[in-house]
């Protein structure tokens, strides 16, 4: 069966959509990311969807769940490189995704995992008592 | 009907000499077209008359014995419209033909009132066709300026500039509509992939009305940018758009809104962890920009 390579990089998971997203093709995606996060008890999510041209309110969706399962899950999710149309689309759908966290490029996402995934490791290593915001 | 084609074609000298003189009275913008070109305008439109066909009808003007005299006027009425005539004055062009024509037929047919009056009323026919046609090519041809003009506007309204690596910036100036709101977000959304830039500034300095349409289009053109992992900053909100805002109930709450287009560059410049320094005047030069840590 088709499915979306997950990779591991250290406590990072990484996502990259290079076909065209079908509705059983997500599910799947959700069904392989959330076993994953647990199984290697990941930190963050990255998942680049720059080679994603077409979108419906399914697949938008299905980010936005995967992204709030992930926080269950301790995760923090960042979507990156979303194209103009894309965007565009999900604004039109209706669907402005306000708990997914974004980025221009892998860089960036990265960066930005690092920055609040590493600070809230820190943290966790000063005291044992959460200060995280 | 035929023997009035050949009697121009006879008479083409002095007909022109005629309708020049006509048509020398009656236009009066003398600014935009001088007698020569005029005189070249008439003759080619008279001799596409007197060369039209033998079996050329004047009453039918669809026939396409017809056709060069109706493209010859069509590009007239057009380079008209272009100038700047106004539809009386291109029409009265080829109506100033018909004094010339009447004298023509009564100068041949003499004292004999039915063909003369058959005569004078296929003229009159003829004439007055040839000067609607000209009325719906020139109003073809403002279209077309208008519609070209339009095109000008919406390309020149809305250049998006790079204020810095990663800050981009749209000035917004004009009413917005909802066409020209889907060409700023394209290009806003584009100029974002290609310059990989974290921070956009709309700024709508420019913008004399904000209703809910183009409120929900600004916000809409927000959020897709946040989708794509920038930030946008809006600015320059003046104080009566804010009542309207606030009045209308549109939620800027999630917007960042700066009052200046200044203060907006500067935040976006915090954030991306760079800020603005003055440099010891001994120096030499008076500002510069440094990348912070």
């Amino acid at each position: 069966m088709e499915r979306i390579p997950i990779l591991r990089m250290g406590s990072y998971l990484l996502v990259t959509i290079q076909v065209d997203m079908h509705d059983k093709l997500a599910l799947t995606l959700q069904d392989d990311l959330t076993e994953r996060i647990s199984s290697v008890n990941a930190k963050g999510v990255l998942i680049d969807i720059s080679s994603l041209e077409i979108v419906d309110s399914f697949i938008g969706r299905t980010l936005a769940n995967i992204a709030s399962m992930a926080r269950v899950l301790d995760a923090e999710t960042v979507v990156v490189g979303m194209q103009p149309a894309v965007a565009i689309t999900l604004v039109e759908l209706g669907m402005s995704l306000p708990g997914i966290r974004t980025a221009l490029n892998v860089e960036s996402g990265m960066e930005y995992l690092r920055e609040t995934v590493g600070s809230r490791e820190e943290s966790d290593d000063d005291d044992g008592l959460s200060t995280e915001d | 009907m035929s023997d009035i084609l050949s009697a121009i074609q006879q008479n083409r000298g002095s007909v022109l000499q005629d309708w020049l003189q006509n048509l020398k009275s009656v236009v009066q913008r003398r600014d935009l077209i001088n007698d020569r070109e005029l005189e070249a305008q008439a003759g080619e439109m008279l001799s596409a008359i007197a060369d039209a066909p033998s079996g050329s009808n004047l009453r039918d003007l669809s026939q396409s014995g017809w056709a060069p005299l109706k493209s010859i006027l069509g590009s007239l009425s057009v380079s008209r419209a272009v100038q700047g005539f106004t539809p009386s004055e291109t029409a009265l062009f080829v109506l100033s033909l018909k004094p010339t024509l009447f004298a023509l037929v009564r100068k041949d047919k003499g004292r004999e009132a039915d063909d003369l009056l058959s005569d004078v009323t296929s003229i009159n026919d003829f004439i007055d066709n040839l000067a609607l046609h000209t009325t719906d090519s020139y109003i073809h041809g403002r279209d077309q300026v208008i519609a070209r003009q339009q095109e000008e506007m919406l390309e020149l309204s809305t250049p998006v500039v790079t204020l810095w690596d990663g800050i981009v910036a749209l000035p917004l100036i004009g009413t917005l509509d909802s066409a020209r709101t889907q060409v700023v977000m394209e290009s806003l959304l584009q100029a974002i992939v290609q310059t990989n830039s974290r921070f956009a500034i709309i700024d709508i300095t420019g913008v004399p009305t904000v209703d809910t349409l183009v409120a929900q289009h600004l916000l809409k053109t927000i959020t897709a940018a946040r989708l794509m992992g920038a930030e946008c900053i809006l600015s320059g909100i003046r104080p009566q758009i804010a009542q309207t805002i606030v009045h209308l109930g549109i939620n800027l709450e999630d917007v960042i809104t700066k009052s200046k287009l200044s203060d907006a560059f500067k935040l976006a410049l915090e954030r991306s962890g760079r800020k603005v320094v003055r440099v010891d005047k001994t120096n030499g030069s008076a500002h510069t920009t440094q990348r912070g840590a």
